[in-house]
């Protein structure tokens, strides 16, 4: 699913930080085109 | 969602019309979660921002979903997203994602 796939990746300070998400989605075979830490409060 | 976070989005998902991003999500509960995946895919909900009535139709998945886990390196995984995944309440944001995806991706 991810193999290949432009990916945006956006984490939450309480949650999981988008960084976090970006490196697991690149171990997936995805391309990252955005990540970032949000706080949705 | 943060109104800049919002026109930032629409501009990635305007630039790869050909090829629709997908969307990984780390929030920390189900609420939240679908907030973000119903803004990015079906518009805005708070009618407040640049995504108000637009339907990017960006697939959402939060990353602890088996359809995202099951494809990242189990090692990374488990340093660095597990012992977040064990306070969270993983079947209530599962649920949220799926019928998110359900009406509004395409």
């Amino acid at each position: 699913m991810l193999l290949g796939k432009k990916v945006i990746a956006l984490g939450e300070r309480d949650g999981i930080p988008g960084e976090v998400i970006a490196e697991c989605a690149k171990s997936a075979g995805a391309e990252i085109i955005f990540a970032s830490t949000e706080c949705f409060v | 969602m943060d109104l800049e976070l919002q026109k930032r989005i629409k501009e990635l998902a305007d630039k790869n019309k050909q090829e629709k991003p997908i969307m990984i999500i780390g929030s920390a509960d189900a609420e939240g979660a679908g907030i973000v995946a119903e803004t990015v895919s079906i518009g805005d909900p708070s009618y407040a921002g640049p995504l108000t009535g637009v339907q990017l139709g960006l697939l959402v998945y939060h990353i602890i979903e088996p359809e995202v886990k099951k494809e990242i390196n189990p090692q990374l995984y488990k340093e660095k997203v597990e012992i977040m995944e064990m306070v969270l309440d993983v079947e209530s944001i599962i649920k949220e994602m799926r019928e998110i995806r359900e009406k509004g991706s395409g």
